[in-house]
């Protein structure tokens, strides 16, 4: 697998010298014609995925989860039962691919650790003071390292979207290189919450700002706001990380989150990713899905493929 | 015959084929006059073929000078009660036929997709919701004609001669159909010899929506049947879209008679790329404006004119997105480029290409399996291209892009305009004064900023220069049938 080379090597070092020369950076990138950007998802959305290509697709997809829950309720009995599901998600088809990770706040990640050991799956962690980001730099850096601590092996931060809006990039970029280190080994997934963003230029400007600082994952949204991921933003942060291996070598993966609920619309982004970033991002190393709900309609849809006969939601899990 | 794409490995589509029994095409086909479908009075027949496996479809009746006169005088006899319907009776025709053309439409896609060669997805999300949208557009203002800026009570000039080419099948007929309908005028059209039978099809709706017998009459046949109907003397609209060379003989023929005339003719559309582009969505309007319908598009942008500045850039991107275009069987829904409409259009696409290369052009394609049997031709792009190549000046129709390039908003303007043609123009620009600057200098009668290749039936089409004269679509297009 490809490792993430330090942010600092590649060729636009430069780039964040200054608080001048990283707003001149990000106000250079080319625009984004909204219009187009959404037609163009659009169309990709009219992809018709039948039989093997679906089979290969659903699993894939679920390989991809990042089964989540965030909820003030959390339970540890609640993220022991997520942690099941996600190690072994239809529990009367051995057959099927666990899940990329769990997503939990930090306070749960040790029960969450505990719930996966000895599987694949990952334990990730948001922190920074999710979903606002609006705390003090050190408590944000104390939730990520008691998150870390805790054992957590993917960290998802939120960036400052008040500093972004009042144009204070140098901001934004100190915090996740802030972040990135107290992330130590752990992989590091920037949260722009695009739908607080509001346009496409500030999204792609978000995306190399959170590249530039290290970024192992841009991620689309908290799933607390309105507007999450949607194939049209998620298509403009894979043309970000294509375009940004394209000039540094170095490849970041994405993660939209939020509102990706059914089988199809899960094919859509796969295809969206398939298209623009291309084949090197089809992998769970490289691309995620934020969801909870997703899950267990690709076990449905799972099922109907292997059987022949949809069985309906009493024959998944409910957690 | 699969697919084929040269990116496609891990994530293979399976094929996705629409299904071909939802429309039910007979062996053969009569010429359709005064609503009854007849033989030719000589017997005459031709064949006509699927593009992308060169099956034999139908055999079609082929219209002689005889039936041509047949067929005029059954719309001059049409003609009388026809324009003496209020409109708001002919709109009732008009919105009838509309509906059953949407409830039709996956049929309808189906036939076109097989007798043109072009992908399902483009019949069934372009071509048909267009052909739809025409005759509710125009079913709307045959009531409202004294508001159309021609004075009260605008009269419609008679039996309308239409020829249309093979690109666009049933949305051509549409185009000149709906408003000739719309404005009290009966017709007879001559479908091109290799797409006689969406037109055919829409005979039987007329049937279907009790159109009266002689209003609409259709002549498939070749050139010398198209070439009769514009010559017959009871005639007194022609409405030709077509090759400028055929435009310029229908010109000479009509000359000194009272019929008026509009030419839709060829094109050789200058997309012009500025350095403040957004630059992803540029590249998929440069697809969007060579490569749809396999760039058989009188206003396709042929011409890629690119600031020096992003060039290097554009190319790079150009070509990796070309690389995800999906050849291959145009009734997969996955399918991005089709067939070639016929052997005679895929030998003048390859010999004006052979011409590029001969001319120092330097020619690239994505790396693409073509189908063994039907007419393909990949996607192609020149670079290296000047004013002076023949692949700059001559309209190819075909999926070939001529890259030249320009260093000021003024040489991109001399340069756009530097054609024969002037039918279409596209600028791509994040500068909205820029955009309205060189608009006002292009002389192009369509021009699109930041898109390409969008139509809609309120918006007037036409040309400039050998792109031809008048305008089909929106309000002007009323004018082309109405005795002002």
């Amino acid at each position: 697998m490809p490792t993430t080379a330090p942010a600092a090597a590649h060729s636009l070092g430069e780039v964040t010298a200054s608080d001048s020369t990283l707003r001149r950076f990000l106000h250079g990138l080319p625009g984004v014609d909204a219009v187009g950007l959404e037609a163009r998802a659009a169309s990709l959305g009219t992809r018709s995925i039948k039989t093997t290509a679906k089979a290969y697709a659903i699993d894939l997809a679920i390989s991809m989860v990042d089964l989540t829950t965030l909820e003030g309720a959390d339970t540890a009995g609640k993220v022991r039962a997520l942690g099941a599901k996600a190690v072994r998600p239809d529990p009367t088809d051995r057959t099927s691919p666990s899940t990329a990770a769990v997503c939990v706040y930090p306070d749960m990640v040790a029960t969450a650790k505990e719930a996966v050991a000895g599987s694949s799956v990952k334990v990730a962690s948001v922190a920074t003071a999710f979903p606002a980001g609006r705390a003090a730099l050190a408590v944000k850096l104390a939730d990520v390292r008691d998150a870390v601590a805790a054992g957590a092996d993917e960290i998802d931060m939120v960036i400052d979207r008040g500093a972004f809006l009042a144009g204070n990039y140098m901001k934004v970029y100190d915090e996740i290189v802030a972040v990135k280190e107290a992330s130590g080994a752990a992989r590091l997934k920037v949260i722009f919450e695009t739908g607080e963003l509001s346009t496409y230029d500030n999204i792609r400007r978000a995306s190399w700002l959170g590249m530039l600082a290290g970024a192992d994952f841009i991620k689309t949204s908290t799933g607390k706001v309105a507007v999450n991921a949607t194939p049209a933003n998620t298509l403009l942060m894979l043309e970000a990380v294509r375009d940004f291996r394209a000039q540094t070598g170095i490849q970041v993966g994405v993660k939209p989150a939020g509102g990706i609920r059914t089988s199809k619309d899960a094919i859509k982004f796969l295809v969206i990713v398939n298209e623009t970033a291309g084949e090197d991002w089809l992998d769970n190393h490289w691309f995620r899905f934020g969801a909870s709900s997703l899950l267990n309609d690709l076990l449905m849809q799972r099922q109907k493929l292997a059987t022949g006969r949809y069985s309906g939601p009493d024959y998944v899990t409910v957690d | 015959m699969a697919s084929t794409s040269a990116s496609a490995s891990v994530f293979e589509y399976a094929p996705a084929p629409e299904s071909r029994s939802v429309v039910d095409i007979a062996p053969s086909y009569g010429l359709f006059i005064d609503g009854e479908f007849t033989e030719a009075a000589d017997g005459k027949v031709f064949k006509t073929v699927s593009p992308s496996t060169e099956e034999v479809l139908s055999e079609i009746a082929q219209a002689g000078e005889a039936d041509v006169d047949r067929a005029v005088k059954a719309a001059r006899r049409a003609f009388e009660k026809w324009s003496a319907l209020p409109g708001s009776e002919r709109a009732k025709y008009l919105f009838r036929i509309a509906r059953i053309i949407q409830e039709r439409s996956r049929e309808l896609a189906v036939l076109e997709t097989l007798d043109n060669g072009k992908p399902i997805k483009e019949t069934r999300d372009a071509d048909l919701p267009l052909v739809a949208a025409h005759f509710f557009y125009y079913a709307g203002w045959a009531d409202k004609l004294d508001h159309a800026g021609f004075g009260a009570n605008p009269q419609p000039l008679g039996v309308a001669g239409q020829v249309i080419p093979w690109n666009f099948p049933l949305l051509m007929l549409a185009w000149k159909i709906a408003p000739a309908l719309a404005t009290g005028n009966t017709v007879v059209l001559k479908p091109a010899e290799t797409t006689p039978l969406s037109a055919l099809f829409f005979a039987d709706i007329c049937r279907q929506a009790g159109l009266p017998k002689g209003v609409v009459n259709i002549l498939p046949g070749y050139g010398d049947s198209g070439a009769a109907l514009v010559a017959h003397p009871d005639v007194n609209k022609v409405a030709f879209t077509g090759s400028t060379a055929v435009g310029k003989a229908i010109a000479r023929q009509v000359a000194g008679t009272t019929k008026k005339v509009t030419l839709e003719l060829g094109g050789k559309g200058a997309n012009i790329v500025f350095d403040d582009a957004p630059i992803d969505q540029a590249v998929e309007g440069i697809v969007t404006g060579i490569f749809f319908n396999q760039g058989q598009v009188c206003c396709a942008g042929s011409r890629l004119l690119v600031q020096e500045s992003i060039q290097d850039e554009l190319l790079d991107s150009l070509k990796r997105r070309l690389s995800t275009l999906r050849l291959g069987d145009p009734l997969d829904k996955n399918t991005d480029i089709g067939a070639i409409n016929s052997a005679e259009q895929l030998s003048r696409i390859t010999t004006l290409v052979e011409q590029g290369e001969a001319e120092g052009a330097e020619r690239w394609s994505p790396s693409c399996e073509l189908p063994s049997s039907g007419y393909w031709f990949a996607p192609t792009l020149f670079t290296n291209v000047t004013q002076a190549h023949t692949i700059a000046r001559d309209e190819i129709f075909g999926p070939v892009l001529s890259v030249l390039t320009f260093r000021t908003p003024e040489e991109a303007v001399a340069k756009a305009n530097n054609s024969q043609y002037g039918l279409s123009a596209g600028i791509w620009t994040e500068k909205g004064s820029r955009i309205l600057a060189v608009a006002s200098k292009l002389r192009a009668g369509v021009i699109w900023s930041n898109t390409f290749n969008k139509f809609d039936p309120t918006s007037p089409f036409g040309g400039y220069k050998e792109s031809g004269y008048g305008r089909e679509g929106g309000r002007h297009g009323l004018e082309a049938y109405l005795d002002v």
